[in-house]
C-alpha cells in the first residue's frame, strides 16, 4: 500500500560511513571527547594497578628467599602461588564498582547532551539503527583508547608500588604472562563498559519521535 | 490522473494531540482538520502556547498524534513503519526550526550534504549538489564554516539549504525568524517565498512574525489548539513592511 504510493523504504547505510561519522564526531569534540575517555582511564588505571600490583607482590613474596633450583621450577611455583587477601579482594571490587559507575556516568552525559542531534538527524531521515551505530562506536573507540591507557598508566603504578616494598626484585620475579593478561581482560572489560553504557540512553533516544527527543532539555 | 486529491499534498483529519504533564492532561491540539495543495505558501499563526509548533511536529511526522489522522501526499502516516517513516522525512520533507538545529561538529557543507549520506547518494554528486545547494542561499563563500563561525542569519540559510538537499516537496518550517533581527528575518522570509515561487515547493511554516504574512497565499490562525479562522492573504488587512528600522 505504501509502496504504490512511492513511499519506500529507507536505506541502511554502510558500516564505512558510520565509523568516518563517528570518528569525526570524536575528533572534532576533542577535548569533550578526552573528558569522557579520561572516565574510562581512570577508572581503569585503578582496577588494574590494584590487580596487576597484587599480582606482581604475591609473585615476588612467592620467589623471595627460595634458593632458586632453575628457572622452571621457579616459574612453576610462582604460578602456583598467587593468593589475593581479603584486603586486596575489597581493594579489587572498589575499583570495579568505580571502574562501572565512572564509565556509565560519563556515557550517560556525553549521550543525553546530543539529544537534539539525535532529534535532528532523525529528521533528515536517519534510521534509529544508524544512530545506535553511531553512538556505539564512538564508545567503542573511547572505551579502547582510555582502557589501554589506563591499563599501561595502572601497571606503571603497581610497578612502582612493588619497586618501593621489593626493590629490583620486582623485576626478577616479574610474572609478566599473568600482568599482560590482566592489561588485556582490563582494556576488554573497559570498551565492553563503556559501550554498555552508551548503549542504553542511545537505544533510547533513537527510539523515541524526533519531536520528542529534541524537546529533552538537559 | 490529476484528480483533486493528487494536488493535496497534506491532510489533516481531526487530529488530536495530548501530552502527559504529571497527573494532568494537557491538550495541545483539539481536532485540526486542513487541506494543503501543492505549491501553496501556508503560515500558521496564533499566540504562544496555541499549539502551532505541536501541530508543525504532526504535518512533518515528527511526532504520532493521539487521535486523527495525517495524509503526506495521500499516504496515512499511522501506516508506516519505522523505516518507510525515515525515508519520507528524508525524502519527502525538509524542515527549518527556530533554533536552526545544525549539527555542531559538520561545517557548513556537511550540514547539507548529511542528508544526502542518508539517502545513499555518491560522495562526488552530494558535495557538487552541496555546494550547489549553498551558493544558491547565498553561502558559497561559508562552504567550509562551522555553524559557530557563521551569524543566525547564515545558519538559518544553511538549515534552508539542507532542508532542500533531497528535493522535497514540503518545506516545513517552525518559527524561523524567531531567533533572527527584522533585516535578517525579512531576508530569509524572501529566500523561502523565491524557493516556494522557483522550485514549486509548498511551504508550511508555524511563526507569529507578522513579516510572513504578506507572501503568504494562505494564513491559518490557530488557538488553544483549534483552528479559528483560515484567511487568504487579500482578506488579511494588515499592513507589513513598511516600519524600517
Amino acid at each position: 500500500m505504501a509502496q504504490e504510493r512511492g513511499i519506500k523504504r529507507q536505506i541502511q547505510l554502510p558500516l564505512s560511513e558510520a565509523v568516518k561519522i563517528s570518528f569525526e564526531s570524536l575528533r572534532i569534540r576533542f577535548w569533550r571527547s578526552i573528558i569522557t575517555t579520561a572516565g574510562v582511564f581512570l577508572g581503569i588505571a585503578f582496577l588494574v594497578s590494584v590487580l596487576a600490583g597484587a599480582t606482581i607482590s604475591s609473585s615476588v613474596e612467592a620467589n623471595r628467599g627460595k634458593e632458586a633450583v632453575d628457572a622452571f621450577s621457579m616459574e612453576e611455583q610462582a604460578q602456583s602461588k598467587g593468593e589475593i587477601s581479603p584486603q586486596q579482594i575489597w581493594l579489587i571490587t572498589m575499583s570495579l564498582i568505580v571502574c562501572v559507575v565512572g564509565i556509565a556516568n560519563s556515557m550517560l552525559m556525553a549521550v543525553t547532551e546530543r539529544f537534539r542531534e539525535i532529534g535532528t538527524m532523525k529528521c533528515l531521515g536517519a534510521l534509529d539503527r544508524f544512530i545506535v551505530e553511531l553512538f556505539l562506536l564512538e564508545s567503542g573507540f573511547q572505551g579502547l583508547a582510555g582502557a589501554i591507557i589506563g591499563a599501561i598508566i595502572g601497571l606503571l603504578a603497581a610497578v612502582l608500588m612493588n619497586l618501593k616494598n621489593y626493590g629490583l626484585d620486582t623485576f626478577w620475579y616479574f610474572p609478566g604472562l599473568k600482568v599482560l593478561a590482566i592489561i588485556g581482560i582490563a582494556s576488554i572489560v573497559g570498551m565492553i563498559l563503556s559501550v554498555i553504557g552508551a548503549a542504553g540512553p542511545s537505544y533510547k533516544a533513537a527510539k523515541l519521535p524526533p519531536a520528542e527527543a529534541m524537546r529533552v532539555e538537559v | 490522473m490529476a484528480t483533486v486529491a493528487d494536488d493535496v499534498v497534506i491532510k489533516t483529519e481531526n487530529v488530536v494531540k495530548e501530552y502527559k504533564m504529571g497527573n494532568t492532561i494537557v491538550r495541545a491540539l483539539r481536532g485540526i482538520s486542513v487541506e494543503v495543495k501543492r505549491g501553496e505558501y501556508i503560515s500558521i499563526m496564533g499566540p504562544s502556547g496555541s499549539g502551532k509548533s505541536t501541530l508543525f511536529n504532526m504535518i512533518g511526522a515528527l511526532d504520532k498524534p493521539t487521535d486523527g489522522k495525517v495524509y503526506i501526499e495521500g499516504q496515512d502516516m499511522s501506516e508506516l513503519d519505522t523505516h518507510e517513516l525515515a525515508w519520507l522525512r528524508c525524502h519527502k520533507i525538509g524542515y527549518i526550526f527556530q533554533t536552526f538545529n545544525l549539527i555542531p561538529v559538520m561545517t557548513a557543507l556537511e550540514n547539507v550534504t548529511l542528508p544526502m549520506i542518508f539517502a545513499g547518494i555518491p560522495r562526488k554528486d552530494r558535495e557538487e549538489k552541496g555546494k550547489m545547494l549553498l551558493e544558491m542561499v547565498g553561502l558559497g563563500h561559508r562552504v567550509h564554516h562551522k555553524p559557530y563561525e557563521l551569524s543566525g542569519g547564515q545558519q538559518q540559510r544553511v538549515a534552508i539549504a539542507r532542508a532542500l538537499a533531497n528535493d522535497p516537496a514540503i518545506l516545513l518550517a517552525d518559527e524561523p525568524t524567531a531567533n533572527l533581527d527584522l533585516k535578517t528575518g525579512r531576508e530569509i522570509i524572501t529566500l523561502m517565498k523565491r524557493l516556494n515561487e522557483e522550485r514549486g515547493v509548498t511551504v508550511i511554516s508555524a511563526t507569529h512574525d507578522l513579516k510572513m504574512i504578506d507572501v503568504s497565499d494562505r494564513i491559518i490562525f490557530i488557538r488553544d489548539g483549534l483552528i479559528e479562522q483560515i484567511k487568504n492573504r487579500d482578506e488579511v488587512d494588515i499592513v507589513v513592511g513598511t516600519v524600517e528600522e
